[in-house]
């Protein structure tokens, strides 16, 4: 082993450590930037020291080299001043299709690392071209998966693509694209490796498969899928670590690989679905059942339910992605001080599915200022809803929805939901008399302690707002 | 031998590092779930470093092209990722101290 090499393996261990040091350090909101900074440090070094084995290449490869430095300079100036400015300016909300398409170029890297192993005939033992294959395959899934999801996420893409048959098509291009793994690793193999169009058309399928497995997902179910495509790039990152001998991109592609499986089924978990559910179920379509709730929703006005939290001792306010949709955050937060100047005890519940990617609804809270301090997760909040005065619901639908506990025929039953019911007073904030995502009826609408007040989030709080100036802080 | 030890040494880090993953991560609050995807969307940019051994031993037109474009999505993965992370991290803020807010409402009524 020559010195540079040793260089580079420690410089590999020291961005594992730092990698995995800002991963605990991010367990909690008052360390969690000193995390990300240790992170980006260790990719620093890491990057930094790579450079030296522009000294190591081999007898070949040193006529190149100069160009090769060149278009790799050219590549990390290009790619990361592009990624850095998209990602400066990004509104939160937009976020789950930025973090989308952030991951599709990781796994493309991946799958180019893989192809450039075949290309370059690495290896001619079984082993070693079966994990490049995977890690190709992986990271050519991931690729053009994630760029699906960013399409629908972004809007570009509205529709679940679904047509009859389509689990066995999707099951053929599957088969064939393992096929074609297969003749690609045998073509590769000891005595004679020789080039053929295996690869390539190996690589053409997986890129297909990727696309033909995220198209009928629907856009409800994408926090599920991001968070998978996640977990796949670190699984093609790690395998790919394998082929070229690299333990840093094993350990950082497992560990987000892991971690990845672990928040994709903490999400499908509380959608209360399997993942291969989500994967291979078209949800929404099926529901049909037409049966509504019994009885009359109330409506009031903005103002009355305003006075009634301002002398309210306890409000648990309850924000789903529409009032992200109405962009209220801010309005909502100038409401909740009002609150809390008068004395009312405020605080946030958040569904582990609000929003769209885990945490989503977090952060956009935090954009508007709220204190973190004041959002509690499900599990730390639902027993206090029944001795609380105010349940607030704004663009929240299906995660109040108490048939999910009650009603064994609803398409949404046994999720976990937020136990807003139990409030002595609901109000829920809406703009009409719609469904939610899952297309239920929501019987909290017709209970008696709930009232509906109809109209844009961004306007009822500014009229709420208004009512409580009128009233005085004190 | 030797490259059944490091096949086997290989699978040791695979499952440890998966482990340490699971662990690591599973403390964390969902409160933090979304800067939490997008570090670790950071972290598997190391790619990027896997791409550049690859461009800077490649030999022909085609390896040149598809290492340029492993570096230029891997640089574009680790940059992006860890801009909207610490965007998104330094946002998240604790409630100010008692009798900062009391102030704060003095001045806004």
């Amino acid at each position: 082993m020559s010195a540079i090499e040793y260089i580079v393996g420690l410089s590999g261990l020291v961005a594992s450590a730092l990698f995995i040091y800002g991963l605990k350090d991010m367990s909690s909101p008052t360390t969690a930037v000193r995390g990300i900074v240790a992170a980006g440090w260790g990719m620093v070094c890491v990057v930094a020291v790579c450079f030296l084995e522009i000294f190591n290449v081999s007898e070949e490869a040193r006529p190149h080299l100069p160009v090769n430095i060149g278009l790799a300079v050219l590549a990390l100036l290009l790619g990361g001043w592009w990624a850095g400015r998209k990602g400066r300016t990004v509104a939160m909300t937009a976020m789950p299709q930025m973090v989308a398409l952030f991951n599709a170029m990781g796994g493309g890297a991946a799958a180019a690392v893989a192809a450039v192993a075949f290309l370059k005939h690495e290896s001619s033992v079984p082993l070693p071209l079966g994990v490049t294959a995977l890690g190709g395959l992986i990271g050519c899934m991931s690729f053009s998966g994630s760029i699906i999801a960013w399409a629908k996420l972004d809007g570009r893409m509205n529709k679940p693509l679904r047509f009859s048959g389509q689990q066995a098509f999707n099951a053929l291009v599957f088969a064939a694209t393992l096929l074609l793994a297969g003749l690609t690793v045998c073509s590769q193999l000891e005595p004679a490796p020789v080039d053929g169009p295996f690869a390539v058309l190996f690589f053409i399928g997986a890129l297909a498969f990727g696309i033909c497995m995220t198209v009928p997902i629907g856009g409800a179910d994408m926090p599920v899928v991001i968070s998978l495509y996640n977990a796949f790039t670190g699984l093609a990152v790690g395998l790919d670590g394998y082929v070229m001998s690299n333990p840093a991109l094993m350990v950082a592609g497992m560990i987000v690989g892991s971690a990845g499986t672990l928040l994709t089924v903490l999400m499908a978990k509380a959608m209360n679905r399997s993942l291969s559910n989500v994967l291979f179920s078209n949800f929404g379509a099926t529901s049909t059942q037409a049966k509504g709730p019994e009885g009359e929703m109330k409506s009031v006005g903005p103002d009355d339910a305003a006075t009634s939290m301002r002398y309210a001792s306890s409000v648990i306010i309850i924000p789903g992605y529409g009032l992200a949709v109405a962009q209220a955050q801010q309005k909502l937060y100038e409401f909740v001080k009002q609150l809390q100047a008068a004395g009312v005890d405020v605080k946030f519940a958040i569904h582990p599915v609000a929003g769209r990617m885990p945490g989503h609804m977090n952060v956009l809270l935090a954009e508007a200022g709220v204190p973190y301090d004041m959002i509690y997760d499900m599990e730390d909040i639902n027993d206090s809803f029944a001795s609380t005065d105010v349940a607030l619901i704004i663009g929240a639908n299906d995660v109040v929805n108490p048939s999910a506990r009650t009603d064994k025929t609803s398409p949404i039953y046994g999720m976990p939901i937020l136990n807003a019911d139990q409030a002595r007073q609901v109000y829920v904030i809406k703009r009409g008399q719609g469904t939610g995502y899952s297309g239920v009826e929501n019987p909290l609408f017709f209970l008696k302690n709930t009232a509906m007040v109809y109209g844009d989030a961004q306007a009822v709080l500014s009229k709420m707002v208004e009512t409580l100036k009128g009233l005085g802080s004190n | 031998m030797i490259t059944s030890m490091t096949f086997i040494i290989a699978l040791y880090i695979f499952v440890l590092a998966g482990f340490t993953g699971y662990i690591v991560i599973s403390r964390v609050p969902s409160i933090l779930h979304t800067p939490l995807m997008s570090g670790s969307n950071f972290i598997h940019g190391i790619v990027v470093v896997g791409a550049l051994s690859v461009l800077f031993s490649a030999t022909n037109i085609a390896e040149q092209v598809i290492g340029f474009f492993g570096v230029l999505l891997g640089a574009g993965n680790v940059m992006g990722g860890y801009v909207v992370t610490d965007r998104m991290l330094a946002m998240f803020r604790p409630s100010a101290k008692p009798a900062a807010t009391s102030d704060e409402k003095k001045a806004q009524s």
